[in-house]
């Protein structure tokens, strides 16, 4: 009888299992019947942030309909604007909102997509919890080196930062720094993992990485008594935020239009969560 | 006679694939070299040279100097070097003429391994091992230093030392040892004031050998040297070396002078190791026809 009801518990997990797959790639298919039937290749560059997200919505789009070519470059936020605005991409990606006068340019059409935010991350033991705007600023500049000034243990601070190309410095050094100073001793690490990976190894240790990647190896530091999650990311609370913004000029056509729906629907919802950014509603 | 100049055909076909390999090889090299010229044209013709060739490195300033790099490729190298040529002269003794025929194998197969072990292997046990050692034991810094890519760089380039001089005493030893076991010299003894007199040419070539390789390298200093573009004080200092620099600059703006600067950089990389190996030659003529490796 107990073996019997054991199996019957396995057969019906496995089931649900089963239903789950099978609506979920319904689901999929809908979400790509726009493609169906067209053809054609979509340009994008810019921004670098986005690669990731971009290139997981061409892979599934152009596996559903091999017909539809999509090339994906990065080159940064400029590029971007630039070869849209000349007519050379069809989609130009930013981390930034376009200028009046770039608009004025070229004519260009903005849609935020997602939104990327970063958190001042220490060690999980670290005691410290919450700094101030001005504090962060501090300790990143090389003016507060140790940790008991902030209440904290009595430790050197170890600073870790990202590279030069990193869009997660780039949201940091803007929002957060205000473009102020950096010591030149920071650490730099090329990557999100490599961060996670220092700061969780080094109790003393404080770096910054983007919303999505915090977990439990490491603690994201409250600002200002304003936790870095992407719920107060989402509602404006946390101020370390940019959005991401997928640029046309002038109304896409309808091979791409297609594309920006798809990043905007649930699918492209979907990735963008993967990737560690918030989906804008 | 027809079996024979069959062969002589197919000799010549072969001398000449041979021929024509070289020379993509070397076209590949020159063309490297133009390119690397070629795109540092803009920095020099824009001025942008004496920006990259200055002592501060702060692109969001306005600094782009690549010298702090460069001084630290050079110290980190020596330093590597310091501590690994010492170390092979001394496997290189154990294993010619201390060592039993069994244990000598068994170490020269030991580093023949270690040849074959990526980079990104070094690396990884490195900041997973040194880092910590480095930063909790000696209690300074975050354990990203001079110091840790120091060690773990002269860890990667030992083998080639160790094999490239061991390779030229394979060739000297026999007569010479014979000779000098005649005269009474102990096994020490044979070594330190025969054989490494006799060998010295080939202690050169092996050290610059494992300069070069410890100057190219770029994923170690990436994973564990800390990377902050500052001239050392201290073996416990985070700095950055030229490769890790282009690798850490490489996806920046395209049109910006932070990427030209990789450029100066790789140009900088290039000469360096050209220079590397233009000593050998000067050092050593010919050593590139009887170079030959023995198992023992």
């Amino acid at each position: 009888m107990g073996i019997l009801r054991k199996r019957m518990n396995v057969v019906a997990v496995l089931s649900v299992f089963f239903l789950l797959g099978w609506f979920r790639s319904a689901a999929l298919c809908g979400a790509l019947d726009g493609f169906a039937g067209l053809e054609g290749t979509i340009g994008i560059a810019g921004g670098t942030a986005h690669i990731p997200v971009m290139n997981d919505a061409a892979k599934a789009i152009m596996t559903f309909n091999p017909k539809i070519r999509i090339t994906v470059e990065g080159g940064g936020s400029g590029v971007g604007v630039q070869k849209v605005g000349e007519g050379l991409v069809d989609i130009g990606n930013t981390g930034r909102a376009v200028s009046q006068e770039e608009i004025a340019k070229y004519g260009l059409k903005s849609f935020p997509f997602a939104l990327d935010g970063v958190a001042v991350a220490v060690h999980p033991d670290n005691p410290v919890d919450n700094l101030s705007q001005q504090q962060v600023r501090d300790i990143f500049a090389g003016s507060i080196t140790n940790w008991k000034d902030v209440g904290g243990k009595d430790g050197s601070i170890h600073l870790f930062c990202r590279d030069e190309a990193s869009g997660t410095r780039e949201v940091f050094w803007e929002k957060l720094l205000k473009k102020g100073p950096v010591a030149g001793t920071a650490n730099i690490v090329s990557s999100n993992g490599a961060m996670k990976m220092a700061i969780s190894r080094d109790k003393d240790a404080v770096g910054y990485v983007g919303i999505g990647h915090v977990d439990q190896s490491l603690k994201a530091v409250k600002i200002e008594s304003v936790a870095a999650t992407q719920e107060n990311a989402s509602n404006g609370s946390y101020p370390v935020v940019r959005k991401l913004y997928m640029n046309t000029k002038g109304e896409p056509a309808r091979l791409t239009k297609a594309f920006i729906d798809y990043i905007l629907g649930p699918e492209g919802s979907e990735i963008i969560r993967r990737h560690g950014y918030i989906p804008l509603e | 006679m027809g079996a024979n100049r069959a062969g002589l055909i197919s000799e010549r076909g072969i001398q000449r694939s041979l021929l024509i390999v070289t020379g993509i090889s070397a076209v590949a090299i020159l063309f490297m070299l133009a390119l690397l010229v070629y795109f540092c044209l803009p920095l020099i013709t824009s001025d942008g040279m004496s920006a990259v060739l200055s002592w501060e490195w702060k692109p969001f300033s306005g600094h782009f100097g690549i010298l702090p790099m460069c001084l630290v490729s050079l110290l980190l190298s020596v330093f590597a070097l310091g501590l690994a040529f010492p170390a092979a002269i001394g496997i290189c003794g154990f294993v010619t003429v201390l060592a039993p025929r069994g244990l000598a194998r068994f170490f020269l197969i030991l580093i023949h391994f270690m040849t074959s072990i990526p980079t990104v292997i070094y690396g990884f046990v490195s900041v997973f091992l040194l880092v910590p050692l480095v930063r909790d034991r000696l209690g300074i810094g975050t354990g990203f230093s001079f110091l840790t890519a120091g060690l773990t760089l002269s860890l990667l380039i030992l083998p080639t030392i160790v094999l490239i001089f061991h390779a030229r005493l394979q060739q000297i030893a026999p007569s010479l040892r014979l000779t000098a076991e005649a005269m009474g010299l102990t096994p020490a003894r044979q070594f330190l004031h025969v054989l490494i007199p006799a060998s010295s040419r080939g202690l050169i070539v092996a050290a610059v050998m494992g300069f070069g390789r410890a100057v190219g390298d770029t994923l170690i200093s990436l994973m564990v040297a800390g990377n902050a573009p500052q001239i050392p004080s201290s073996l416990f200092d985070s700095v950055r070396t030229l490769t890790a620099h282009v690798a850490l600059v490489v996806a920046t703006d395209s049109q910006s002078l932070s990427y030209r600067s990789i450029f100066a950089s790789g140009l900088i990389l290039f000469l360096l190791m050209g220079g590397a190996n233009f000593l050998i030659r000067r050092l050593d003529d010919g050593i590139g026809k009887d170079r030959h490796e023995e198992e023992p």
